[in-house]
């Protein structure tokens, strides 16, 4: 059910066989895709698909994980940076006496022992990374005390400060406006392009990000496929993943993934789209 | 109160004073307040023991404490943080009763470990204490980046490769030393208000954490000087004042920032 283009040069991430099992049951199973340098992949799938369970499989947090991932064909190991991470949720409290500026440094140095001087390339480096995401207007103030808006602009500065090669943004479009929710694919777009970095950007829904995205990997029960737009939102592949069948529709430039009917027989397990799927 | 008999007890405060303060940054920022009052009780329980055995105190202030240290950070991997804390903190009130009704310690060594006592440190502790809390400061600025960043948020700690586990660890043996000393001269019930008070006022004052760890440690060590000086003038437990200057310190910081952000509104509208 997996579908990818295999290209000749090797791919920036590779899962292979991925499989996650927590206390008897599988989260996700065989998972297979790759992703190539400076892409924008999409990883679309409800709540409860694994989205997130599978960035930190990426990041090598996971446990009871079997199969591989491999990052320029090498064995992931922690502390790997070349990958960023943006999760899904981060609360700061609005006291905590650590200003933007300050959590986006600790990307480049908070994982190091010992005291020493901040070299002045470093703080350069904050600089440029917080223009980057729009964010040099609110450097200085707390982050706990930043809009949900203004601290996902300041994790994407922290996370790629580190200069990755590869992006792991959990759902960054979550609790945002729509106005907003196109300013920041159009700025991750722009990094992405800029910085040369690929993107796996996680999402309920697929169609803000048509316009951007590359490839998609699509999760469901836990199977995942993958490829571009066009090979994966498809009714026989989503059919396939889904196990049973939907219909693709596409309207006025939009994809929606439809049931076309209930189930018949046993009660439909919750990873059943009842109606719309977007 | 500056007589050469008074000589340990500025030495010994201003020490305590600077390690609580730099410790009780991190103390607030990570929330481990509970585990800064559970582990001074731990020291009582230790020192008690001490007495009963006819141990130097400093011994069971010390092992004591980074045993309860031990205890909160092991359980806490299986049961929720606040519950590991306070299964420690009832498990050493109980064996410091024990200690202590089993033991026939004078009645004002008691209050001297629970309230604090300016002479608590005597010339012949005065160089452990030194040696111990130079120690504890230089673990801490080895710690530092790493800690700052598990407080902020572990999760991206975690992702960049930092063993957040071990951070901790690490964290709650340093905030057992800080207490091991911190408890002979303000007391064990009193110890949390100055690992707590100096700090949250700092935090809510300054936004940048370099900034409001040496704010946090000046307002410490000025809390603990005027502390001695009313302890002495007043005769009263040095405990005292500290808790209550660490809660006023606390007041007037909030009450601060509250009419700072009020100002930058009405001047913006
Ligand atoms: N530590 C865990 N123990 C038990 N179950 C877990 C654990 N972590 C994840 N799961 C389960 O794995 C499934 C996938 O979770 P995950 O958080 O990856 O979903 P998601 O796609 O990120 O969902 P959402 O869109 O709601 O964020 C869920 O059913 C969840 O309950
Ligand atoms: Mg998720």
């Amino acid at each position: 059910m997996t579908s990818q283009l295999h290209e000749a040069s090797q791919p920036l991430l590779e899962v292979r066989g991925a499989t996650v099992n927590i206390d008897g049951r599988d989260i996700l199973r065989d998972v297979n895709f790759s992703i190539n340098h400076g892409e924008f992949t999409g990883l679309i799938g409800s709540n409860g698909a694994g989205k997130t369970t599978l960035f930190r499989v990426i990041l090598g947090l996971q446990r009871q994980v079997t199969g591989s991932v491999l990052v320029h064909g090498e064995p992931i190991t922690r502390a790997n940076r070349s990958i960023g991470y943006v999760p899904q949720k981060v609360l700061f409290d609005p006291d905590l006496p650590i200003r933007a500026r300050d959590l986006v440094a600790l990307g480049a140095d908070g994982h190091r022992y010992g005291l020493s001087r901040r070299p002045r390339a470093l703080h350069a480096a904050v600089d440029e990374m917080l223009d980057a995401v729009d964010a040099g207007s609110f450097a200085d103030r707390r982050v706990g005390g930043l809009s949900g808006g203004e601290q996902q602009r300041v994790l994407v500065a922290h996370a790629l400060i580190s200069r990755p090669e590869l992006l792991l943004l959990d759902e960054p479009l979550a609790n945002l406006d729509p106005g907003s929710v196109e300013e920041i694919i159009a700025l991750l777009h722009r990094v992405s392009q800029r910085q040369r970095v690929a993107i796996l950007l996680s999402a309920h829904e697929m169609n803000p990000l048509l316009p951007v995205m590359d490839r998609v990997v699509y999760v469901a029960n836990g199977h995942v496929a993958s490829g571009t737009t066009d090979e994966v939102v498809r009714p026989s592949v989503l059919s396939a993943l889904y196990g049973h069948h939907v219909d693709v529709l596409r309207v006025h430039g939009r994809v929606l993934v439809v049931a076309t009917a209930l189930p018949v027989g046993p009660a439909p397990s919750d990873q059943h789209p009842e109606f719309v799927v977007e | 109160m500056f007589a050469s008999f008074m000589t340990n007890a500025w030495l010994s405060g201003t020490v305590v004073a600077l390690l609580a303060g730099a410790v009780g940054f991190f103390v607030v920022v990570r929330g481990a307040s509970f585990a800064a009052h559970a582990i001074p009780n731990g020291a009582f329980a230790g020192a008690a023991g001490a007495y009963l055995v006819g141990m130097n105190p400093l011994v069971g202030l010390v092992s004591f404490a980074l045993l309860s240290a031990l205890g909160i950070g092991v359980t806490s991997r299986r049961v929720r943080n606040d519950v590991a804390t306070a299964l420690s903190l009832v498990a050493m009130l109980a064996l410091g009763a024990a200690f202590l009704s089993a033991s026939l310690i004078y009645e004002p060594t008691i209050n001297a470990l629970l309230f604090g006592e300016i002479l608590g440190v005597s010339s012949a502790q005065l160089w452990p204490v030194l040696v111990l809390g130079a120690l504890s400061v230089l673990a801490l600025g080895w710690l530092y980046r790493p800690l700052v960043y598990t407080s902020v948020a572990p999760e991206l700690a975690r992702a960049r490769g930092v063993n957040a586990t071990l951070v901790d660890v690490l964290f709650l043996a340093v905030v057992a030393l800080a207490t091991a000393l911190t408890v002979p001269v303000v007391g064990a019930l009193l110890t949390f208000s100055l690992m707590i008070g100096p700090p949250a006022a700092a935090r809510v004052l300054v936004a940048r954490p370099g900034l409001a760890i040496a704010l946090s440690v000046a307002l410490s060590v000025l809390t603990v000087w005027v502390s001695i000086a009313a302890s002495y003038t007043f005769n009263l437990p040095i405990g005292f004042f500290v808790g209550v200057l660490g809660a006023s310190l606390y007041l007037a910081a909030r009450v601060f920032a509250r009419r700072r952000v009020s100002d930058s509104v009405t001047y913006r509208a």
